[in-house]
């Protein structure tokens, strides 16, 4: 959280932020990428690629929208095909920004406050990502409001027994509590680009987000307060979050859904592709912007050590699902385990366990913990391989369950695939996007992380 | 430094710190100095700074509370209403109450109503949005945002006197002091 | 364009229903301008109308089989909406067309039409002219759904997919839709002057260029009209032939006793049936609709169970439901027969292979144990020498006049099929034949392959040409006239059933294109002119029954459906064994292997017969009993042939017979005999329509009149191609990797008397539950179904039934294979076993109706919940289509609207579906609601008069269609209803019970009755189950 009587000794050894810094420069580096910086070559060429991927959505859901859920590889049985496999790992990867800003914080994790800013970014932009997909994949998108509980001339209700309308709540409650908790971390970010905005229209943008923040002591205090509150409503959020869309199978009857240990398994390999996510980013944006000031390989490091101990937490997952198909007794479910060891997918899986358990380990080693080349490959592994397990989970459980009559195969269309891609391209865009128009790092917060922002401490130095 | 200005045009002074450590002193010894009406500028939130200027009370948490209950609690109610009371059907042999189905929903428009009420219910009470405020009209409180720190003695306040507020702030050794017009 | 469509309809017939007033604004005018002109006349300017350019084109280029339809949208869309407006200038919008002759109606409804009620006429369909008998559901006559005559012998309420699916041919927007000379539009009177100059100077040579070509007829007016003709042109000739005919059985009953006589089987007394390859549960075999319900009635354990013993070249639906099943050669039946008869005590000199196994040894006892209660049957396809054989035994074993009968043949002109178009193509090209009527069928397509039919009918030695059929398919297309033929639900005509009992065939609606019928086509020739269908069919039956009361008579036997007293007498066939020649070369069992060529075997196609209903969707995609296979023939081999062959499923072989060769995608068929090919007819056709040009490959090219059935000399070999087969299900056994997995409940009679609950196991019992089950025993209904697996012989008809009643979507070939298939009634086929030869077992899954219903729990709008009466009931208008249901529905029985499956567009389609079942859109998802608008229909005559629903009002579809009664639903709340006392029985288990879901729809378990003697064969038919109580 922001104020931190006491930088934690280990603080001490290995500092966040690179020595020499004052407020000022603090400030003039963030705010100038935004403020100054001109609009470099690659910029423009990487944009253009990744907007035309995120028209390739449009198109996608415009034929969609046109000709049906039929132009996908679904079928019966397989119902449900990569919509809800990108759906669960998209909401999946928003997990790391919500659990940086929020639990980090009332775990006083200083460290945090250089990443955070743009780790809740990324989660605004996953979920909305994720939100994309169970809107498309309904067989009459136009009615999806029905979901909602409004009063209705047909007099007819939801059904909140449904896992579907616990998502539609918990996702977008998720949605705009992350929403709300990134902007009021950003008002005192926009009072300092307002006041070193050059052009008036600029300084007008921001003075409006700013609404006016003047750092008034009484201000601060609520704020803080507000954040503080703000920060212990999302940690139950995050974890609530994933575990309501675990739900969506584990509630179900399928083999290979219908398992207690979906909740925590599905939280932590939402942490797990979350923190491969902010690596994916944080170590290129790092290099291009020049901020390992401030985004120092202790970050990275301690992110990579969450990666390790999330993924081996998911790796007691897979066991215990296989431990379960054993012990259960069921024959169910031990076909589910001979299935993905033998069955049509076996590939899959095989890919799923490598990318996802014996890849990571090497993040044992320092040697791979401290190089970012290193780091950003295994951390894209991580992504690979966590959407794999959710294309296990949906497409293979369903293809094999309890009448042999009706086993099927599923093969993704080209629309699959474009509709995919096409939310990747969506969501840099809109990273692309942030980076030059919003401070990427929290300006005020990194300010207390300077020695002179300790009243007593600064007091003690004194005498 | 003039003083022809009067009280009534003027909304108070404001004196410049270099340093949080500065500044949080001086608002000590102003507080102590038996001014009631005054505020204390950062860029960062400042350990203890409110307190300094006698600001104590904080009624954020109530709100945040109240809002997480009526969140629960509507969330329930509805879920309640809907399927036992308006609209009961059999749904898969399952009881008209199926209390551990409601659980969900009510938990996340407890958090969602808390949360909503937290930011909103700061910013009312900051009384944010204000787009003008007299403060900004000093050229120097730009650097309220950077690395300043300020502290202002308004002029409603009781004990205000332009001559004697100001030689009082003098004393505090500030990097200068300004008026601010209102 | 609209303003000719209300034209139209205005002029369509007689006694239109039309609902605007502006059309019968237009009517008059229209009449004004029109005034003395005929029918066909205006049919014809009407055409010129829709006859442009590029309707003509799309009528003739090769249309897309249903694979593709749904990729490229515009292909298709476009096509649609352009015919659906020509279409509807042939007068086919929604207004209905009442035929203007009197038929009369089957009094369950009221006599007077009320509308929204449907009527019901009796009526009949033929196949190979054999009549099943049937009821038409009809509203506003408009035919929407066909069932069979609950009181006609042949059929006790029963019929076969077929019959059910002929509806949808009445429809068929490919159909002929005017008479046409060398592709032109002409009209009826046109033809009638162009054919009768020839008939003239015919009349001179005493019709001895006059030839006309008929399917089998068992019509007796028809037979009369044309005998009439023949007598008064003694010259002239009629030819009969059928691709799937009855050769043999003349051939052998001729053998044994000197004539031509029908058998009958009535297995309802039969303790023991052996049956030589013969498939009589299925479609198609003469009065196998009676033979189903007689068969399935004695497979009930706590009565005394009958065995069947079947001998079989191709695996049919029959003989997976054989106690004893033995998989053999076609050409080696022969062989069996003789050891068996030799057995059962006839002298058939030396007995050739397979020699004295345990197996025949156990049969032939079992047959001497049961004289005067058992039954040999042979098959249309085996050779004369072992039907004669069959009636051999069955003599010997006294079962004549006890479980066989015989009589007079139900053909009215039983001529060997393939002698007679032999003699016709003959004259044909020595120009014998000036004028050459072709009623019906398809000679050009499916005539043996030496005869080179088309090639005669296409040179210019018959002067002139003219086709009477319902579609302008290959035939049609070699004739000069093309005169379209009337369906029969749109004509006058009379057949006789199996047993010969006559049918009066009464149309239901006016000819929807103006079509004719054979007996019209006669009367040019007789130079009668201006007599319709109904005055020649009347006429007949006032010879037949001259006196007062005919009015009375008439009426009744079109109320009932058949004619009283018709029945053909049974008649004591004098077996003489002498005319029985066995000095033929015994087969050598051995040959194949090392010779590597096989034994081809021709067979009908379960589905689309002969290719006759090649461009019947609802066939089309009507997966087949055992191979669920759709929209293709395969080339069907065994598992260890494959092996040796290096064949897998879907490869495409090449297969050489005779120095021709086709190729075709290979299914691998468990329980097929070795060194053995089945092909299966009727596919490949060329000019079928939309819906079945192109769909398979022909096999007709190599079928000669000589080996007809099947034949040795076949080469098969792998090309390395890979060619999709859409096969609903796939080759699936009960077995996992991890167990058996206890989906049919199985035992053998003796074990089912040890264990009768061995089907509970594993269910929990019903207060296993934390909260307190939705009770219904208040409700005045609550409804359920059992289904008995020992009865279900895997025929489909509940599936047509259903597909018919529901307005169920066809979705293509391509859209199958994406397993998307809309049926809402499915038949898994299983197989337990050894490959070589297993047991096979069909359950019919429809909607289990659970009571904790997993779907429901999951919808998030509730589209899908319950009803107060236990339906789990599915709200289209509600659903958003979310899919959640159907993964979470653990029988897998929801269907999805993935596109706009339905057609929207065709007016015929619009006149064919079941108006009180919505037509689902896009997006949505359906299933079985136990046909929840016949309950509600009911429910609401009940309260009408203060009453509740009686057992024998209510019927669902597949309960109707079912010829083996292997269905019972009703009111649970009724201790009396039949369905309570069948869920009584210890057979009685859930589907997946084990799961809690509490499913309404249960089953009996299937109990088989197999010869104790066979031990060897019980080993080979262990289930894992068994082996694993075993060990």
């Amino acid at each position: 959280m922001a104020t931190n009587t006491q930088i934690p000794v280990a603080d001490r050894r290995v500092p966040v932020i690179a020595p020499g810094h004052t407020f000022s420069t603090i400030t003039e580096k963030i705010s100038n990428i935004v403020l100054s910086r001109p609009v470099s070559l690659g910029w423009i060429f990487g944009f253009l690629i990744v907007f035309s991927m995120m028209n390739m959505l449009m198109m996608a859901l415009g034929y969609l929208f046109i000709k049906g859920t039929g132009i996908w590889g679904i079928n019966i049985p397989i119902g449900w095909g990569f919509a809800i496999v990108n759906f669960v790992w998209w909401i999946g990867i928003g997990h790391a920004g919500t659990l940086i800003s929020a639990i980090l914080c009332l775990l006083r994790q200083t460290w945090r406050n250089s990443i955070n800013r743009f780790a809740e970014a990324m989660t605004l932009f996953a979920v909305a990502c994720a939100g994309i997909f169970p809107l498309a994949h309904m067989g009459r998108p136009w009615l999806a409001y029905w979901m909602f509980p409004y009063p209705n001339t047909m007099r007819y209700w939801p059904n909140f027994r449904s896992p579907l309308v616990w998502d539609v709540f918990a996702v977008s409650t998720y949605f705009t509590i992350s929403l709300v908790f990134w902007f009021v971390g950003l008002i005192p970010d926009f009072a300092s680009m307002r006041d070193r905005a050059e052009s008036t229209l600029v300084q007008r943008i921001y003075g409006l987000l700013a609404m006016g923040w003047r750092g008034s002591a009484r201000h601060w205090h609520r704020y803080e307060t507000a954040y503080l509150l703000l920060a212990g409503l999302a940690t139950p959020l995050v974890l609530s979050v994933h575990t309501v869309v675990s739900f969506d199978f584990a509630v179900g009857i399928v083999p290979g859904w219908h398992t207690t240990i979906f909740p925590p398994y599905f939280v932590v390999g939402a942490i797990y592709s979350g923190f491969a996510m902010v690596l994916c980013l944080a170590i290129p944006i790092r290099a291009i912007y020049g901020l390992q000031d401030f985004i120092t390989m202790r970050h990275l490091e301690n992110a990579a050590k969450v990666m390790l101990a999330t993924g081996l937490i998911v790796a007691y997952g897979y066991g215990m699902e296989a431990f379960m198909g054993w012990y259960s007794g069921s024959q169910y479910d031990s076909f589910l385990l001979w299935n993905r060891l033998h069955g049509p997918y076996q590939l899959a899986y095989a890919a799923l366990l490598a990318c996802n358990i014996f890849i990571p380990q090497v993040l044992w080693l320092k040697k791979f913990r401290v190089s970012t080349g290193w780091l950003w490959l295994i951390s894209f592994i991580v992504l690979v391989g966590m959407w794999l397990e959710r294309f296990i989970i949906v497409v293979v459980s369903l293809s094999r369950d309890f009448l042999n009559s009706s086993w099927g195969q599923y093969y993704p269309t080209k629309w699959d695939w474009m509709t995919f891609a096409g939310t990747i391209g969506m969501f840099l865009t809109a990273m692309w996007l942030f980076v030059r128009i919003l401070p990427m790092i929290s300006i005020f917060e990194l300010r207390t992380l300077l020695p002179e922002a300790h009243v007593h401490e600064a007091a003690e130095v004194k005498q | 430094m003039t003083d022809s200005v009067t009280n009534s045009s003027i909304y108070g002074l404001m004196a410049e710190f270099d340093s949080a450590q500065e500044l949080v002193a001086a608002a000590h010894k102003t507080h102590e100095a038996g001014y009631q009406k005054i505020d204390a500028y950062s860029p960062f939130p400042i350990e203890g700074l409110a307190e300094a200027i006698g600001f104590h009370k904080n009624s954020v948490p109530l709100v945040v509370l109240i809002g997480g209950l009526i969140g629960g609690i509507s969330a329930y109610a509805l879920q309640y209403w809907v399927a036992v009371i308006t609209y009961p059907v059999n749904v898969g042999g399952r009881p008209f109450h199926s209390w551990p189905s409601f659980i969900i929903v009510t938990f996340e428009l407890t958090i969602l109503f808390g949360g909503l009420s937290a930011a909103v219910g700061m910013l009312i009470l900051n009384g944010l949005p204000m787009p003008y405020h007299p403060v900004f009209n000093v050229p120097e409180f730009a650097k309220a945002s950077e690395d300043k720190f300020f502290l202002v003695v308004f002029s409603s306040d009781p004990n205000y006197d332009a001559a004697r507020t100001r030689s009082f702030l003098t004393g505090l050794s500030p990097r200068m002091i300004a008026e601010v017009p209102s | 364009m609209d303003e000719h469509k209300t034209k139209v309809t205005g002029i369509g017939a007689g006694g239109e229903v039309c609902p605007s007033k502006r059309k019968q604004l237009d009517l008059a005018t229209v009449k004004a301008q029109i005034e003395e002109t005929t029918g066909p006349e205006y049919w014809r300017s009407l055409e010129e109308l829709a006859g442009s350019a590029e309707f003509q084109e799309m009528l003739h280029r090769e249309f897309p089989k249903g694979a593709s339809e749904w990729l490229d949208d515009f292909s298709r869309r476009g096509f649609l909406k352009t015919m659906g407006a020509s279409l509807a200038l042939a007068g086919l919008t929604g207004c209905t067309r009442m035929p203007n002759t009197e038929i009369v109606p089957y009094v369950k409804q009221p006599e007077n039409v009320v509308p929204g009620r449907p009527m019901f006429y009796a009526t009949a369909f033929t196949l190979g002219g054999y009549a099943s008998p049937i009821l038409v559901e009809s509203h506003l006559f408009r035919p929407t759904k066909i069932e069979g005559n609950p009181q006609h012998p042949a059929s006790l309420g029963g019929t076969d997919v077929y019959a059910q699916a002929s509806i949808l041919d009445l429809y068929d927007p490919d159909r002929a839709q005017n008479i046409t000379y060398m592709g032109d539009i002409r009209s009826w009177n046109a033809f009638m002057e162009a054919v009768r100059g020839p008939m003239n100077v015919q009349k001179s040579l005493a019709g001895g260029g006059v030839r006309i070509l008929t399917q089998t007829v068992s019509s007796p007016t028809l037979a009369s009209q044309i005998r009439s003709y023949l007598a008064a042109n003694p010259q002239a000739k009629w030819h009969v032939y059928e691709p799937i005919s009855r050769d043999n059985v003349v051939e052998g009953a001729k053998l044994a006793f000197g004539e031509p006589v029908e058998t009958r089987y009535d297995l309802s007394k039969a303790d023991v049936i052996v049956s030589l390859d013969a498939d009589f549960l299925y479609a198609g075999f003469p009065g196998s609709a009676r033979y189903t319900r007689d068969f399935a009635a004695r497979r009930n354990p706590d009565a005394s169970m009958n065995r069947l013993y079947v001998i079989e070249s191709t695996p049919t639906s029959t003989g997976m439901k054989a106690d004893h099943r033995l998989p053999v050669r076609a050409a080696e039946v022969e062989a069996f027969a003789q050891t068996l008869a030799a057995l059962v005590g006839i002298k058939v000199g030396e007995i050739g292979p397979p020699g004295e196994s345990e197996f025949i040894k156990a049969v032939a006892a079992d047959l001497t144990r049961h004289r005067g209660s058992s039954v040999v049957i042979a098959a249309d396809h085996q050779p004369p020498v072992v039907h004669a054989l069959a009636h051999a035994m069955n003599d010997t074993l006294g079962n004549v006049g006890k479980t066989v009968f015989y009589t007079d043949p139900v053909d009215a002109n039983p001529v060997n099929r393939s002698e007679s178009l032999h003699a016709l193509v003959e004259d044909m090209r020595a120009g014998k034949v000036d004028l050459l009527l072709i009623l019906g069928g398809n000679p050009a397509y499916d005539a043996p392959a030496e005869l080179e039919f088309a090639s005669a009918l296409k040179s210019n030695a018959v002067s002139l040409k003219v086709f009477l059929g319902s579609h302008r398919n290959e035939t049609a297309e070699l004739c000069q006239w093309h005169v379209p033929e009337a369906h029969y639900l749109e004509s006058w005509s009379d057949a006789r059933a199996y047993d010969g009992t006559v049918s009066i065939i009464q149309p239901l609606i006016e000819p929807l294109y103006g079509g004719k019928s054979a007996h019209e086509i006669i009367t040019i020739l007789a130079g009668q002119s201006g007599l319709t269908g109904h005055d020649l069919v009347q006429a007949y039956w006032q010879k037949q029954h001259p006196g007062a009361d005919f009015d009375a008579f008439w009426r009744k036997s079109l109320h009932d459906g058949w004619i009283e007293g018709t029945a053909f007498a049974t008649k004591q066939g004098k077996f003489d064994l002498s005319r029985l020649n066995l000095a033929r070369e015994s087969i050598s069992i051995t040959a194949f292997r090392e010779t590597g060529v096989f034994e081809l075997n021709f067979r009908r196609d379960p589905s689309i017969y002969d290719g006759r209903f090649s461009n019947n969707g609802w066939l089309q995609e009507l997966p087949k009993p055992l191979t669920k296979l759709t929209w293709d023939n395969p080339i069907m081999i065994g598992p260890a042939m494959a092996e040796r062959l290096k064949l897998n499923f879907k490869d495409v072989a090449e297969l050489e017979f005779n120095g021709k060769k086709v190729k075709g995608a290979v299914w691998i068929q468990a329980g097929h005999p070795d060194n053995s090919i089945t092909v299966f007819l009727g596919y490949g056709r060329t000019r079928a329509g939309r819906v079945g040009t192109g769909t398979g490959f022909d096999v007709y090219p190599l079928r000669t009149s000589q080996t007809p059935w099947f034949a040795d000399g076949a080469k098969l070999r792998p090309t390395g191609e890979i060619y999709q087969l859409a096969s609903t299900q796939g080759y699936q056994t009960m077995e996992t990797p991890v167990g058996e997995r206890p989906l049919v409940q199985e035992r053998s009679l003796e074990e089912y008397k040890k264990e009768p609950n061995f089907a509970k196991e594993g269910e929990p019992p019903a207060d296993l539950t934390l909260y307190k089950p939705f009770d219904y025993s208040k409700e005045t209904y609550s409804w359920g179904m059992a289904i008995d697996l020992n009865s279900c012989v895997g025929c489909n008809n509940c599936i047509v039934a259903c597909q018919s009643e529901n307005n169920i979507a066809v979705v293509g070939k391509e859209q199958t294979l994406r397993g998307r298939h809309m049926h809402w009634l499915r038949v898994d086929a299983y197989y337990n076993g050894p490959r070589e030869n297993p047991k096979g077992f069909f359950q019919p899954v429809p909607c289990m109706q659970c009571e904790n219903a997993p779907c429901e729990l999951v919808c998030p709008v509730q589209a899908t919940v319950h009803s107060s009466e236990g339906l789990n009931d599915m709200v289209y208008n509600r659903c958003v289509g979310t899919r959640y249901c159907s993964n979470n529905c653990p029988y897998k029985v929801r269907r999805f609207n993935f596109f706009l499956f339905q057609d929207w567009e065709t007016p015929q389609f619009k006149l064919m579906r079941n108006p009180d079942v919505t037509v689902r859109s896009r997006g949505v998802m359906e299933k079985c609601t136990y046909c929840v608008q016949r309950i509600s229909e009911r429910r609401i005559d009940a309260e009408r008069v203060d009453s509740t629903i009686k057992e024998n009002d209510l019927q669902t579809a597949c309960q109707q269609s079912c010829p083996a009664n292997a269905i019972a639903f009703g009111n649970l709340n009724d201790p009396n209803s039949l369905v309570n006392k069948w869920k009584a029985q210890t057979r009685n288990y859930s589907l997946l019970g084990e799961l809690n879901t509490r499913p309404r729809t249960t089953y009996l378990a299937e109990v088989r009755n197999p010869n104790p003697e066979l031990e060897e064969s019980k080993a080979e038919l262990r289930t894992p189950r068994a082996e694993a109580e075993r060990t």
